[in-house]
C-alpha cells in the first residue's frame, strides 16, 4: 500500500510538472502573445491617453491669447510649490488698472503630476499635456514659464 | 562527402607526410587545444543567446534584438563588456583560492570534452573507460564551487558552495546509476562502442520502460548537477543575492558562467550519446531504405541536434518551474531518485540477462 | 579560537538581508540569525525610505494631503485617496453622488486586481520562478492602460477628491474593462497551471509559515495575511463605505495559516473583485461625478478616523483637527507594517528560503511601512 502511494505521489508531480510545461510551451511557440513595446522605435505610431498627466501647459490661441486671469488659484492649490504666479498691471484702453500675469513659472523637476493646479483652475488656462520625454541636460531648463512672450489674456475671461 | 572526420584524417595525413612523428603529436595536440576552447568560446556564445532566447520567447518577450541581425551579438557583446571590467578581488578574500575557483571551474569542463564523440569517428581521446572518466571528472567541479565560497570571505557565497556541495555530492549518485543502466545493457564504458550498440535503434526505444525512467533521472540529475534552475540553490538571487559568485566580477565571473554553461552542454552531450545515440542517425529495424536517407545527414548534425534539444529541455526547465529549498532537495534525491534508480537498475540488469530489449 | 565578525557567541550566523537584496523587493532591512540554514531569528531594521509623509501631511490642506498618500502603498494608491477622500466627506458630511461612488468602487477593485496580479509575479520570482512574473505584467497592464485613459496616471493616481472624483471616466471605459474581464478570466486557469497546483510550488508553500489565528490578531495582522488565518475581517464587510453594501461578494477566509492559505485568499480574492466589478460596470448611475463642495475645506475641530481595506489589508487614517485648513495631526495605521511585524514569529524555526515564501505571502510594501 505504501509503495502504491508512493507511486501515486510520483506520478501525480510529474504531471503537474508536465502541466506547467505545457502551458510555456505554447508560450514558446506562439509568438504572437508576446507585448514587447519596442518604445523608442515605436515613436511615430505611440498614443499616448489623452488624459495623461505629462506636464503643465497653457494653451494659446492663433492670436497668442491664453485664458490665465492670475488668481493664484494653481498656485495655491499645488502640495509642492511647483507653479508661481507673478502678476503685473495692465492698464486697459478705459484707462484702468487691471491685473494679469507676468510669467507663470512652472517648475517641472517638482511637480507631481497631481493635476490639482488644474483641477483647481477656474478657467481652464492650464492642462495637462502628453509629453514625457523631460530629460536635459541642465536642470535649469526644467523651470518653465508657461505663458508666451507678450501673450495676452483672451477676450471675456474674467 | 565531406565529414569531420575525413577532414581530421587530411589534416594528420598532411602533417605525418610534412613533418616527423613526435611533431605531428606535438601539432595535433595544439591544434586540438585551440579547438576546444574556440569551442568553448561558441558554445558560450550560442548557449547563452539560446537561453536569452528561449526565456524571452516563454516570458512573452522579445528578447535582445539590438546587437546585429536579430540581436545574434548581443552575447559578443555582452563578453566584450565583461573582458573589459575589472576583476575584483575582496580584501578579506583568501587571494589565491579566490583566483584560481574559476580556472578550476573551467579546465574541469575542458576535461570533460575529451572523451565526447561529436561525429562519426572523431573523438579528442576515445578512451576505453570514457563513461567512468565522465562521473569521475564531473565531481571535480563541486570543488572549484567551495574554493569559491570559501574564499570569497562571503556568508551567501559560503552558504551557497555548502548547499552546492551538498546537492552536488547526492546527485551523483543517481546520475550515475542511471548511466550504469545503459553500460549494463551495452557492456562498455567506452562512449563509441555504446553508440555503436545503438546502429538499429537507440536505447531509448530499444530499451523499454526502465530505460525511459533512467533517462528522467538522469535528466533531473544533471539539471542538479549543473546547478541549473528549478536546482539553482547553490546561486538561489532572491535568499543568497548570488551564492558562490557573489563576490566574482568581470572575466572571473564570466568563466564561471561560461563553465555552467558547457557544463550544461557536456551533460546534455552525454544524454545525447547514451539514450539517444550520441552521432547514430535514426534508424528503424530493417527499414534499409529510410534508413539510408538517414545516413545521408552528416552524424555531427546528429550529434548537435540531439544534443541542442536536450539543452533546450533543460533549458524549459528552468523557465517553468519554481526553485526547491533544501531540505527538499536532499528528500528529493534521497527519498526519490536513489530509491527508484536502484530499483530501475535492478529492473535493466533483469532486462539485459534474458535479452528482453531488443 | 579568532573570534568572526558576524557570529554570535554560539556560532550562528548573522546575516544582513537587504537594504539592497533581490527578495526584499526595496529597502527592507533583515537582520538574521542563522544556525545553518535555520532562522534562529528575524530582525527587521525600518527607516531606509521613511519620507515621513505623516508630518508631510500637516502642512498640507484637505485636497492636498490626498496626492501624498498614493506614495504610501503605491500598488493601492486608488485605495488609499479613496480613504483620505471619506475621511473628509465624512468630517464635513459630504454627500457623494451614486455616480462617484460607484466609480470609486470600480477603481479600487481594479486597483485590488492589479495589485495582487503584481503581487503573485513577484511571488513567483521570490520562488525562482521567472515566468510568471511576465505574464503578470500582461494583465496588470491592461489595468494600468485603463487607469491611464481616465485619471491620466498609472501608479499614483490622485483621483479621488473630497466628493467624488477629478474627472469622469472615460468613455472608453467600461469597453476596456470588460475586455480585461474576458481576458483575465482566460488567463487566470493558467496562473493555476504554471504555479499554484505546480507541486514544487505546493511544497514550498504548504505549512510554511504558520501562524495561528490568536498569533494573527495579536500581531496586528489585517487584510488577505489574517484571512489566511481563518480570521474573518474585512474592511468591505464590517464597515462597508461607498457602495459596499450594495453588491454581493463573498469574504474569502482560509483557515490554513501556511503561506498556500494566504496565497489562496489572494487568488481568490481576484476573482471575487470581478464579480464586483460586473455586478457595478453595467449600472453605472448617470449624475455628477463630483459634489459642490466648499474651495478651502475646513475640517471641524475633534478626530476622525476611517478604516478602507486596501489589496494588503487595513489601512487606518486617523486625523486631530484643530478646525484649521490642514490637519494638526494624522496617523496611518499601514497594513504593511503590522503584517511584518509578525515575520519574526513565523520565521523562528524554518529554512531561509522560506523567508522569501513568508515575505512573498505577507504582500510586503516597503514604502507602506516606513512611510
Amino acid at each position: 500500500m505504501y509503495l502504491v502511494n508512493y507511486i501515486k505521489e510520483v506520478l501525480s508531480a510529474l504531471r503537474s510538472l508536465l502541466i506547467g510545461m505545457r502551458r510555456t510551451l505554447f508560450y514558446f511557440t506562439h509568438h504572437k502573445e508576446i507585448i514587447t513595446e519596442q518604445y523608442p522605435d515605436n515613436r511615430a505610431t505611440l498614443k499616448l491617453a489623452d488624459r495623461f498627466k505629462g506636464e503643465v501647459v497653457m494653451p494659446h490661441n492663433e492670436n497668442n491669447e491664453h485664458r490665465c486671469t492670475g488668481c493664484t488659484a494653481c498656485e495655491l492649490a499645488c502640495p509642492n510649490g511647483t507653479i508661481k504666479v507673478i502678476t503685473k498691471f495692465d492698464i486697459t484702453p478705459e484707462g484702468k488698472k487691471k491685473k494679469a500675469i507676468d510669467k507663470l513659472v512652472y517648475h517641472l523637476e517638482l511637480c507631481t503630476m497631481c493635476n490639482l493646479c488644474v483641477y483647481a483652475c477656474p478657467s481652464d488656462a492650464i492642462k495637462m499635456a502628453q509629453t514625457f520625454e523631460h530629460s536635459v541636460f541642465d536642470r535649469n531648463q526644467l523651470t518653465k514659464v508657461l505663458n508666451f512672450p507678450d501673450s495676452k489674456i483672451m477676450d471675456g475671461v474674467e | 562527402m565531406w565529414s569531420i572526420s575525413k577532414i581530421a584524417s587530411l589534416v594528420h595525413e598532411w602533417l605525418s607526410n610534412t613533418f616527423s612523428a613526435t611533431w605531428v603529436t606535438v601539432f595535433e595536440m595544439v591544434i586540438a587545444g585551440v579547438l576546444v576552447i574556440s569551442l568553448f568560446a561558441v558554445l558560450g556564445l550560442i548557449l547563452v543567446m539560446m537561453e536569452r532566447k528561449v526565456s524571452a520567447w516563454i516570458q512573452i518577450r522579445l528578447g535582445p534584438n539590438r546587437v546585429g541581425p536579430k540581436g545574434m551579438f548581443q552575447s559578443a557583446a555582452d563578453t566584450v563588456k565583461l573582458l573589459v571590467k575589472e576583476g575584483m578581488t575582496p580584501n578579506g578574500a583568501d587571494k589565491l583560492l579566490f583566483n584560481v575557483a574559476p580556472f578550476l571551474a573551467i579546465v574541469v569542463s575542458m576535461l570533460l570534452m575529451a572523451p565526447l564523440a561529436f561525429a562519426k569517428d572523431f573523438t579528442l581521446w576515445d578512451i576505453n573507460i570514457g563513461v567512468l572518466y565522465v562521473s569521475a571528472i564531473s565531481s571535480v567541479s563541486v570543488i572549484s564551487i567551495l574554493m569559491a565560497g570559501w574564499a570569497s570571505n562571503n556568508k551567501y557565497s559560503l552558504m551557497g558552495a555548502m548547499r552546492s556541495g551538498a546537492q552536488i555530492v547526492s546527485y551523483e549518485l543517481s546520475a550515475g546509476l542511471s548511466i550504469m543502466a545503459i553500460v549494463v545493457l551495452t557492456g562498455s564504458l567506452n562512449f563509441n562502442d555504446i553508440i555503436l550498440s545503438q546502429a538499429d535503434g537507440w536505447w531509448i526505444f530499444k530499451g523499454h520502460l526502465p530505460i525511459w525512467i533512467a533517462f528522467i533521472v538522469f535528466l533531473i540529475a544533471v539539471t542538479a548537477e549543473t546547478n541549473r534552475a528549478p536546482f539553482d540553490l547553490a546561486e538561489a538571487e532572491s535568499e543568497l543575492t548570488a551564492g558562490f559568485h557573489t563576490e566574482y566580477s568581470g572575466m572571473k565571473f564570466a568563466l564561471f558562467f561560461l563553465a555552467e554553461y558547457v557544463n550544461v552542454f557536456i551533460v546534455c552531450a552525454i544524454g545525447a550519446t547514451l539514450f539517444l545515440g550520441g552521432w547514430m542517425p535514426f534508424h528503424i529495424g530493417h527499414w534499409d531504405g529510410f534508413n539510408h536517407i538517414m545516413d545521408f545527414i552528416p552524424s555531427s548534425l546528429w550529434f548537435f541536434g540531439k544534443t541542442f534539444f536536450l539543452i533546450f529541455l533543460i533549458m524549459w526547465f528552468r523557465w517553468s518551474f519554481p526553485r526547491l529549498r533544501i531540505d527538499q532537495l536532499l528528500n528529493l534525491e534521497w527519498k526519490y531518485l536513489l530509491p527508484i534508480s536502484m530499483v530501475n537498475i535492478l529492473l535493466v540488469t533483469a532486462m539485459a540477462i534474458l535479452k528482453w530489449h531488443f | 579560537m579568532v573570534e568572526e565578525i558576524g557570529t554570535t557567541q554560539d556560532g550562528d550566523l548573522i546575516i544582513n538581508v537587504g537594504p539592497q537584496h533581490p527578495a526584499t523587493h526595496g529597502v527592507l532591512h533583515l537582520v538574521i540569525t542563522l544556525h545553518g540554514e535555520t532562522i534562529k531569528k528575524v530582525e527587521p531594521h525600518l527607516g531606509y525610505i521613511h519620507r515621513s509623509i505623516e508630518k508631510m501631511c500637516e502642512s498640507l490642506t484637505y485636497r492636498q494631503f490626498i496626492y501624498v498618500t498614493s506614495r504610501m502603498d503605491y500598488l493601492s494608491s486608488h485605495i488609499n485617496n479613496h480613504g483620505c477622500a471619506l475621511l473628509v466627506e465624512r468630517a464635513m458630511q459630504i454627500e457623494v453622488p451614486a455616480r462617484a461612488q460607484v466609480i470609486r468602487v470600480l477603481m479600487d477593485e481594479l486597483t485590488r486586481i492589479a495589485s495582487h496580479e503584481l503581487w503573485w509575479g513577484a511571488m513567483a520570482m521570490d520562488l525562482g520562478a521567472f515566468t510568471p512574473f511576465f505574464h503578470a505584467f500582461r494583465e496588470r497592464e491592461m489595468i494600468n492602460e485603463i487607469m491611464e485613459d481616465t485619471c491620466g496616471a498609472r501608479l499614483t493616481m490622485n483621483y479621488m477628491v473630497p466628493g467624488g472624483v477629478q474627472e469622469d471616466i472615460h468613455p472608453d471605459f467600461v469597453r476596456k474593462v470588460k475586455e480585461f474581464i474576458a481576458l483575465f478570466k482566460r488567463k487566470v486557469d493558467e496562473y493555476d497551471e504554471m504555479v499554484t497546483d505546480n507541486i514544487i510550488f505546493r511544497k514550498r508553500m504548504e505549512n510554511v509559515g504558520v501562524i495561528s489565528a490568536a498569533d494573527a490578531i495579536s500581531y496586528g495582522l489585517s487584510g488577505p495575511s489574517l484571512r489566511g488565518s481563518g480570521v474573518s475581517c474585512d474592511v468591505r464587510k464590517y464597515y462597508p463605505y461607498d457602495v459596499y453594501n450594495q453588491v454581493q461578494f463573498e469574504e474569502i477566509i482560509e483557515t490554513g495559516g501556511d503561506s498556500l492559505a494566504r496565497y489562496m485568499v489572494r487568488i481568490r480574492e481576484m476573482k471575487q473583485s470581478i464579480s464586483i466589478i460586473e455586478q457595478l460596470l453595467d449600472g453605472i448611475p448617470d449624475g455628477d461625478f463630483c459634489a459642490k463642495t466648499k474651495a478651502v475645506i475646513k475640517l471641524p475641530k475633534g478626530e476622525f478616523y476611517q478604516r478602507v481595506e486596501t489589496a494588503r489589508g487595513e489601512l487606518g487614517i486617523y486625523v486631530v483637527s484643530e478646525g484649521a485648513t490642514t490637519p494638526y495631526r494624522i496617523k496611518f495605521r499601514s497594513p504593511g507594517f503590522s503584517n511584518l511585524s509578525a515575520l519574526d514569529h513565523m520565521a523562528r524555526g524554518s529554512k531561509i528560503g522560506d523567508l522569501v515564501a513568508m515575505m512573498g505571502t505577507l504582500d510586503l510594501v516597503i514604502p507602506d511601512i516606513d512611510r
